[in-house]
């Protein structure tokens, strides 16, 4: 039976991370039918039918889901899950929110967080911070799965032409209300998607220092993150923390900076491929999983690295 | 009003996770436990509210073994005028607690649910808006600014873009996040105060309702180790091995 995945989108581009729970759901099984909810909507659910993976989109375009509030989202899924196995979103905070809702409504255990399926009904999650995996079989009839999209590889986005079948809108409880959202702008890449990540932690000392971290990562075209200390001291905004609570990354080079390594940051990006530590503490924990450790004074060591890089004269794109 | 306030026992945060050598799961035996961290914040907020004179009574519920009982006793300490110990001996996933915390809220009838936005040991981040769905109720999840009105609660949320403001109606769910606010240290006359605050007990099979899981746990085993790295002497060598060895930059 198919699977029924929920986009997310902000009306009108479809979110990157839809793109890897494809590639997830498609693992499950091939025949991926992707639901539309939005308002004025309809470039999104054109983008979602050229995705090759895709079959069939569900486009749903209504005010009722402008803002994706979870309490009007959660019941038009329920409705169309009618006829599949499988309810499938990303594990973001765009999944997290509304799913469980769905699951209740089912009566469905959901499986959060799936970093690997080893069949429909048995998949390999993280506990603990990702300081163990658990392998888990679920006997639910209907399964409500989220996806870690940084484990599965984006779908490719053209080449296909699903039908787009439009669906009604259900009613809604009207009883809550979006008011307004505040997105960081940023000219950088996406932090969950970057090749390059830079993280600043508590030994920053300030959020002025983090311009020692901007300029790094305007040179290498690198998003910019932070552990939780530096984001619970003010020096930035939380949409930028990496760990257990916050963002998971695997970028291809992860920059630690002034971070100690607490399981909780740890838990956010020790899957990248290469690390790099700069702590003046030799034995700070980080210093454990990096690939390459400089023990250093990063306020000389930043400004060090920069020039080093100018040098390289590379334009990292 | 009332706010009813979550609280789970897990291994503390700051202890080593151990997986068992028979892939069973991981060492709990004379491991340090205590509150899930933003279960605190839950505390901490209910707490708050209680001393802005906008809410009567906070009651602290848990469900777990007798040892979780634990864990209402710190908020009793901190401010939480009484405590409900749901007792089960098993492990129940987040479906079957967001069941038995419903019972517990027809029995109660709070204005608010206040639970922290995801456990530290399973990572499943459900239960809130399971419960929530379950009693038709709105929710506000990650919440890190709340703000109680007459009839509803304006709420800041974390999500991934940045913050974002919603307005829900009374009564509602709420999952707190690490940043909604400073939880308290208990003093030790609280403490001692808090030994007399009563707690009442439930049994989670006599409540009535499905708590049978049904998500299996297959194995539990060590996520794949990093190969060990090297200290690099300067700031060159580091952009030189980067460049030459790593070819990432």
């Amino acid at each position: 039976m198919s699977v029924l995945l929920i986009a997310e989108h902000n009306n009108k581009n479809l979110k990157p991370f839809t793109l890897n729970a494809i590639t997830a759901a498609s693992k499950i099984d091939g025949d991926v039918h992707v639901l539309v909810a939005g308002s004025g909507s309809e470039d999104v659910s054109k983008e979602v039918a050229a995705v090759p993976l895709v079959k069939k989109v569900l486009h749903c375009d209504s005010p009722n889901y402008q803002n994706y509030l979870p309490e009007n989202l959660a019941p038009l899924v329920t409705k169309y899950s009618e006829k599949y196995d499988h309810i499938i979103a990303s594990a973001n905070t765009f999944g997290k929110n509304f799913m469980p809702r769905v699951a209740a409504a089912l009566d469905t255990s959901q499986v959060s967080d799936v970093i690997k399926v080893n069949s429909p009904d048995t998949f390999v999650r993280p506990i603990y911070a990702g300081n163990a995996f658990a392998t888990v079989k679920s006997n639910d009839k209907k399964k409500c799965v989220t996806i870690r999209p940084t484990s599965f590889e984006p779908a490719p986005k053209t080449g296909g032409s699903a039908q787009v079948e439009k669906i009604d809108s259900v009613e809604v409880p009207n009883f809550s209300k979006f008011i307004k959202r505040e997105e960081t702008k940023s000219e950088r890449p996406e932090l969950g998607t970057a090749r390059v990540v830079i993280s600043g932690g508590r030994g920053l000392e300030s959020g002025e220092n983090f311009k020692l971290i901007n300029d790094i990562a305007d040179k290498l075209n690198a998003a910019v993150g932070a552990s939780r200390a530096a984001v619970d001291a003010g020096y930035i905004s939380n949409d930028h923390q990496v760990g257990q609570t916050g963002k998971v990354v695997v970028p291809d080079l992860y920059i630690a900076v002034g971070i100690s390594g607490a399981i909780q940051h740890l838990a956010g990006m020790k899957e990248s491929k290469i690390i790099v530590a700069i702590n003046k503490d030799g034995e700070a924990p980080i210093f454990s999983i990096a690939d390459y450790g400089l023990e250093a004074d990063l306020f000389k060591a930043l400004p060090e690295f920069l020039s080093e890089l100018n040098k390289l004269n590379t334009i990292q794109k | 009003m009332k706010i009813l306030v979550a609280v789970k026992r897990v291994i503390d945060y700051n202890v080593q996770i151990r997986v068992k050598d028979d892939g069973s799961g991981v060492h709990t035996e004379n491991v340090k436990m205590s509150t899930n961290p933003p279960d605190d914040n839950a505390v901490e907020e209910s707490v708050k509210l209680k001393e802005s004179g906008k809410v009567k009574e906070v009651v602290a519920v848990t469900i777990g073994e007798d040892k979780a009982q634990e864990t209402v006793r710190k908020a009793l300490a901190v401010g939480a005028d009484r405590g409900i110990h749901v007792k089960t001996n098993s492990y129940i996933e987040p479906l079957g607690i967001a069941k038995i915390l419903k019972k517990v809220v027809e029995k109660e009838k709070p204005d608010m649910v206040f639970l922290g936005k995801q456990a530290i040991d399973d990572d499943c981040n459900q239960t809130g808006q399971m419960l929530a769905a379950m009693l038709n109720w709105p929710q506000a999840t990650f919440s890190s600014k709340v703000d109680l009105k007459d009839k509803s609660l304006e709420i800041i949320r974390e999500i991934d873009e940045g913050l974002e403001t919603i307005e829900i109606n009374l009564p509602a769910v709420v999952t707190c996040d690490l940043r909604l606010n400073e939880p308290r240290y208990a003093s030790l006359p609280n403490i001692m105060k808090a030994k007399k605050k009563p707690i009442d007990q439930m049994i989670a099979k006599d409540l009535g309702v499905d708590i049978t899981n049904r998500v299996q746990q297959l194995k539990v085993e060590e996520p794949p180790k990093r190969k060990a790295g090297i200290k690099v002497a300067n700031v060159s060598e580091l952009v030189s091995k980067l460049k030459n060895e790593a070819k990432v930059i």
